[in-house]
C-alpha cells in the first residue's frame, strides 16, 4: 500500500513537471492561436468550424495555411493534400520520441501522439533523457488546452493582444527553442554540428522548396551525414588506440 | 454550418495524426539497429535547426524571398537575447519572458 501511493506520488510529479514544463509553450501559443481565432473569423468559418481545427487537427502551420487557402478559394481535398505534406516532418520526431519512450502501451502512444508537435517534441527531446507518459500527459495538456482555449478567446473577442505585445510575443517559440537546444550545444561537439548543418541547410533549402520539405530535407540529411563522420572519427581512434596497444 | 468545411477539417485531422501516430505505435526501441538508433537520437538537434534557422529572420513576413530588414533584425535582437541568457544558463521561461521584453522595450523606443 505504502509502495502504492508513492509510486502514484512519482507520477504525479511527472504529471506536474510536465505541465511546468509546459508553459513556454503555453506563452508562445497564446497569441498566435488568438490570432488563429481571429483570422478564422475574418476568413468567414463559423466558431465550430474555427474550434473544431484547432481540436482536430491541432497544427499551427497548417491551420493558418488552410485559412489562406480557403480565402482564396482552394478545394478541400488540395487543403487536405497540403497539410499531409507539411506535416510529414512529424513523422522524423514521433520516431526519435519512440526510440526513447517506455511506455509498452500501444493504446496510450497511439494517445500521446495526437500531442505531438514542434513544441511538445522539442521540449520533451531536450529537457529529459527518458520520455513518461505521465510527464508527456501533463506536457500535452498544458500545450494542447492553451492553443484550443486561446482560438476560442481569438474568435470570440475579435482581438488579438496590444499591437506592440502582439508583434514581440511572435519571439516567444523561437527564443523557447533556442533556450532548449543551447545548453547541449554547449556540452556536446556533436550537437553543435548537427545543428549548424541543419540551420545552414534549412536556410538554404528555403529558397527553393516549401518550409515542411525544407525542414524534412535538412534534418534528415543532417542527422545521417553527422552520424556517419562520427562513426568514421570514432573507428580511426579505435584503430589508433588498438594500433598503441597491440603496436610492434 | 457548411458541411463541406467539417468534413476538410476531419481529413485535415486524419493526415496530420497519421504521421504522428504511425512511428510510435509502430516501432518498438528494442528492435532498432543501433546504426538506426544514432540517426534517430541526432534527430531533436537537426530539427531545432531546421524550426529556428531561417524561420526566425521571417517571423512577420514569413517568406526568405521577401526578407525585410525590420524582421531580419526583430530575430536577431530576439534570439541574440535568447542565445545569450540560455548560454548563461537561465530559466527557459526566463529566455522566452527576456526576449519577448528586450523586443517589446526596443519596439517602443524605436
Amino acid at each position: 500500500m505504502l509502495s502504492h501511493s508513492s509510486a502514484e506520488k512519482v507520477k504525479s510529479g511527472d504529471w506536474w513537471s510536465g505541465v511546468k514544463a509546459g508553459i513556454p509553450i503555453a506563452i508562445g501559443y497564446m497569441p498566435i492561436a488568438l490570432t488563429f481565432g481571429l483570422l478564422a473569423r475574418t476568413t468567414g468559418l463559423t466558431f465550430a468550424e474555427a474550434a473544431a481545427m484547432s481540436l482536430f487537427v491541432y497544427a499551427g502551420a497548417s491551420q493558418f495555411m488552410a485559412l489562406q487557402m480557403i480565402a482564396g478559394g482552394t478545394g478541400p481535398l488540395e487543403i487536405i493534400l497540403a497539410t499531409f505534406i507539411v506535416n510529414i516532418r512529424h513523422f522524423l520526431m514521433t520516431a526519435s520520441i519512440g526510440e526513447r519512450m517506455k511506455e509498452p502501451s500501444r493504446l496510450k502512444r497511439a494517445l500521446i501522439a495526437y500531442g505531438i508537435t514542434d513544441e511538445t517534441f522539442s521540449v520533451a527531446s531536450l529537457n529529459r533523457e527518458c520520455v513518461g507518459t505521465s510527464y508527456m500527459g501533463g506536457l500535452i495538456v498544458m500545450a494542447y488546452g492553451t492553443w484550443n482555449v486561446f482560438t476560442w478567446i481569438g474568435y470570440a473577442a475579435g482581438a488579438s493582444l496590444p499591437g506592440v505585445l502582439q508583434k514581440s510575443m511572435g519571439i516567444a517559440l523561437y527564443a523557447m527553442f533556442i533556450g532548449l537546444v543551447v545548453p547541449s550545444l554547449k556540452k556536446e561537439r556533436k550537437a553543435l554540428a548537427i545543428f549548424l548543418m541543419s540551420a545552414g541547410l534549412s536556410t538554404l533549402l528555403s529558397f527553393f522548396l516549401s518550409a515542411g520539405w525544407a525542414i524534412v530535407w535538412s534534418t534528415l540529411i543532417a542527422a545521417v551525414a553527422v552520424e556517419i563522420l562520427f562513426l568514421r572519427k570514432k573507428s580511426e581512434v579505435d584503430k589508433k588506440q588498438a594500433g598503441g596497444g597491440y603496436g610492434r | 454550418m457548411d458541411g463541406k468545411w467539417l468534413w476538410m477539417i476531419l481529413g485535415m485531422g486524419a493526415v496530420t495524426y497519421i504521421p504522428r501516430m504511425l512511428p510510435l505505435v509502430a516501432m518498438k526501441a528494442e528492435g532498432i539497429p543501433p546504426f538506426l538508433q544514432g540517426i534517430l537520437k541526432n534527430v531533436p538537434y537537426a530539427v531545432l535547426g531546421a524550426l529556428i534557422f531561417p524561420a526566425i529572420f521571417v517571423i512577420h513576413t514569413g517568406d526568405l524571398r521577401h526578407i525585410t530588414t525590420g524582421d531580419f533584425l526583430f530575430g536577431l535582437i530576439g534570439g541574440a537575447v535568447a542565445f545569450i541568457t540560455a548560454y548563461l544558463g537561465w530559466n527557459i521561461i526566463f529566455v522566452v519572458l527576456s526576449s519577448i521584453a528586450i523586443l517589446t522595450l526596443s519596439s517602443a523606443l524605436f
